[in-house]
């Protein structure tokens, strides 16, 4: 399988803690510009394949290469962050005692080190992609709240924001509608579909309606190996997902 | 630029009031002492100058501390370690403007090396009889014990309380080193018996003025400069880090160095305040490296108010005043009650004296916001909390809103 045209490449990826295979010589491929849903069982694998992904954790073995060329393994999080990685945590984690605009404000693309930090004043351009996104999530007229004062939703949001503001180039969106209402949730999966016209997307997501929604390629995870992929439809044909996912 | 927003933002007008408040008792403090004649009821006592002096080095260190503790969440239980290196480097600068003087007269070597039997001086003792070469070592020695220290500890990601730990063993480690007489920095008695600073005489009231007012000048210079790394862009990011570490370093900052940086000038500040503490109580000695000092400052800290600025000044003043007043009255019971005082904020006053004013005055806003807005006709929500909670912390954009310690990750 070439490496070149992907932006997120893993083969025969194995790790695991204390014994317990969390993910099991796993492949998988994803095209630039592509959008993908993963779905699977809890303990599937789904968040570590994140964590490996992001450097949060270490591969026993495998390789994983970033935009055809980047090996992932030798990076940390701050160096994957850098490339080009975005990532949504499965709780939704924003900075609770600094507003909305200030939370953007420290994810902005930019330099990442203390002395440019100490010294920045807020560029015009900086405002206006601040105020980009702040119309993107949906929270313009909050810009001055608290983040700690936010609805479970809307800090899925910001931190959703937080994500374009880094401007990546690959986003990993774990769990992005737990805990939101319908309405919500459809709104997610259009801000979703917007962010993927020009990103490379991996969705994490139980919920099968709104990955419905999302209407792209699926792929099942099951005890750290893939089990199918395919459209929504073959997938959930699949006689072996359903089997996981019914435990029958 | 920084000036600037300084002087323009009416929300830190506490930083201004607290400045220009240590500014004016550094120059009238020292004219009630030197100027007024010991017979009115104005003149403030040679001892009273000696003693603030002291407090104002303790709030200089408490502030050291806040900056990590209260802005990054990492409780140092070792900061008395980098006060007293700081007093160190001063007392070795002292110990050689003795010369001759000394009880066995040798114009190089301090007396305890002349007891000790000392050949020559040990070669960390050269250049300090220059007053610029301790100056640097006053900065360069905790600062750079601050950097190695926090190098490692950060890189591998002790949080918590483990850090808190290894702090503390840091400070108990150094405490054993300087009571060995053979380090060279006077053994268990220290170093004492100084006479002169820069060709003042310690003892005189006007250098003992003249320390207090630097101690209150240097106060000053470090509220201002908390205030300018805390309102900073480097400063939302030092509480991003405290609040949510893991969402900075996936944001692609760099965390440990975000807190390398605030540990070393939090070491360096907390080295100057050793320095100038030095010659106003006219000893170091290695009892300053105690774990006991350093939970004291953490103390001072909690009850003035953490992650605030004024908070820390307030709480070391306040508890060090009763201290000196406690341990006149009442000496054998003083520790059960600073025990008791700490135990006590930390259920009724979790936010400090501070930070529950500020609550307490933003609830007081909200609520004359409402029963206005009454008046007037309109409908308000009557104090929601959402409110409540925004404007309690309007007063400041450096007054933190919630900084409790994370747990270790």
């Amino acid at each position: 399988m070439s490496k070149s045209n992907t932006i997120l490449y893993l083969d025969g990826v194995s790790v695991s803690f204390d014994g317990f295979r969390a993910i099991n010589n796993l492949s998988l491929v994803l095209d630039k510009g592509e959008m993908r849903a993963i779905i699977g069982p809890n303990g599937a694998g789904k968040t570590t394949m994140m964590d490996i992904v992001t450097g949060k954790t270490r591969p026993d073995e495998g390789e994983v290469f970033f935009d055809g060329q980047v090996d992932l393994t030798k990076h940390d999080e701050a160096e994957i962050a850098m490339m080009g990685i975005g990532r949504k945590f499965q709780k939704p984690t924003v900075f609770e005692s600094h507003t909305i605009e200030e939370n953007l404000m420290l994810a902005l693309k930019g330099p990442r080190s203390i002395f440019p930090a100490l010294f920045h004043r807020r560029s015009a351009a900086e405002a206006r992609q601040i105020d980009d996104i702040l119309g993107i999530i949906r929270v313009g007229d909050k810009r001055d709240e608290l983040a700690t004062n936010l609805s479970h939703g809307q800090k899925q949001w910001l931190e959703i924001g937080m994500l374009l503001a880094q401007d990546p180039k690959l986003l990993l969106v774990d769990e992005p509608v737990a805990g939101m209402t319908d309405a919500e949730t459809e709104e997610t999966a259009r801000l979703l579909k917007d962010i993927a016209r020009d990103h490379s997307v991996i969705v994490v997501e139980h919920d099968m309606h709104f990955v419905r929604e999302l209407g792209v390629k699926v792929t099942c995870l099951h005890e750290g190996a893939v089990l199918s992929e395919g459209t929504l439809d073959f997938v959930s044909a699949d006689e072996r997902v359903v089997e996981v996912y019914l435990g029958r | 630029m920084i000036t600037g927003r300084f002087f323009a933002a009416g929300a830190d007008r506490r930083i201004a009031i607290t400045i220009f408040m240590l500014l004016a008792v550094a120059i009238i403090v020292p004219l009630l002492n030197l100027v007024v004649s010991p017979t009115s009821a104005f003149y403030v006592p040679s001892y009273i100058v000696a003693l603030t002096g002291k407090y104002l080095c303790y709030a200089l260190l408490a502030l050291a501390l806040d900056l990590v503790w209260g802005y990054c969440g990492i409780l140092s239980l070792g900061h008395g370690a980098f006060f007293a290196l700081g007093g160190y480097a001063m007392g070795m600068y002292l110990m050689r403007q003795i010369g001759s003087r000394g009880v066995y007269g040798n114009p190089i070597l301090p007396d305890f090396m002349v007891f000790l039997n000392y050949k020559e001086l040990p070669w960390f003792w050269y250049g300090f009889d220059h007053f610029w070469v301790a100056a640097i070592m006053v900065l360069a020695v905790p600062g750079l014990l601050a950097f190695v220290f926090g190098w490692f500890a950060f890189r591998s990601r002790v949080t918590g309380v483990y850090l808190s730990i290894i702090t503390q063993a840091m400070t108990y480690a150094l405490l054993l080193a300087f009571f060995r007489n053979d380090m060279g920095f006077g053994g268990n008695n220290g170093l004492t018996d100084f006479k002169d600073i820069l060709g003042f005489n310690v003892q005189a009231d006007a250098t003992r003025s003249a320390l207090f007012a630097a101690s209150a000048v240097m106060l000053a210079l470090a509220v201002f400069v908390t205030w300018a790394i805390v309102g900073s862009k480097y400063g939302k990011l030092l509480m991003a880090v405290r609040d949510a570490e893991s969402r900075t370093r996936f944001l692609g900052w760099r965390a440990e160095n975000v807190k390398l940086f605030a540990f070393t000038v939090s070491a360096v500040m907390a080295g100057i305040a050793g320095a100038l503490y030095v010659p106003q109580v006219g000893i170091i000695n290695p009892g300053e490296f105690e774990p006991s000092n350093s939970i004291e400052v953490v103390i001072w800290a909690a009850v003035g108010g953490r992650g605030t600025i004024v908070g820390p000044i307030v709480g070391a003043l306040l508890v060090n005043a009763g201290k000196s007043w406690f341990t006149g009255v009442l000496p054998e019971f003083w520790l059960f009650a600073l025990g008791g005082l700490f135990v006590a904020v930390t259920l009724l006053l979790p936010k400090g004296i501070i930070g529950m004013w500020d609550s307490w005055r933003g609830n007081a806003r909200a609520l004359r916001a409402a029963s206005a807005a009454e008046e007037a006709g309109t409908y308000v929500d009557p104090a929601p909390p959402k409110i409540v909670r925004a404007a309690a912390r309007t007063p400041g954009e450096w007054s933190s809103s919630n900084p409790e310690p994370q747990p270790a990750e």
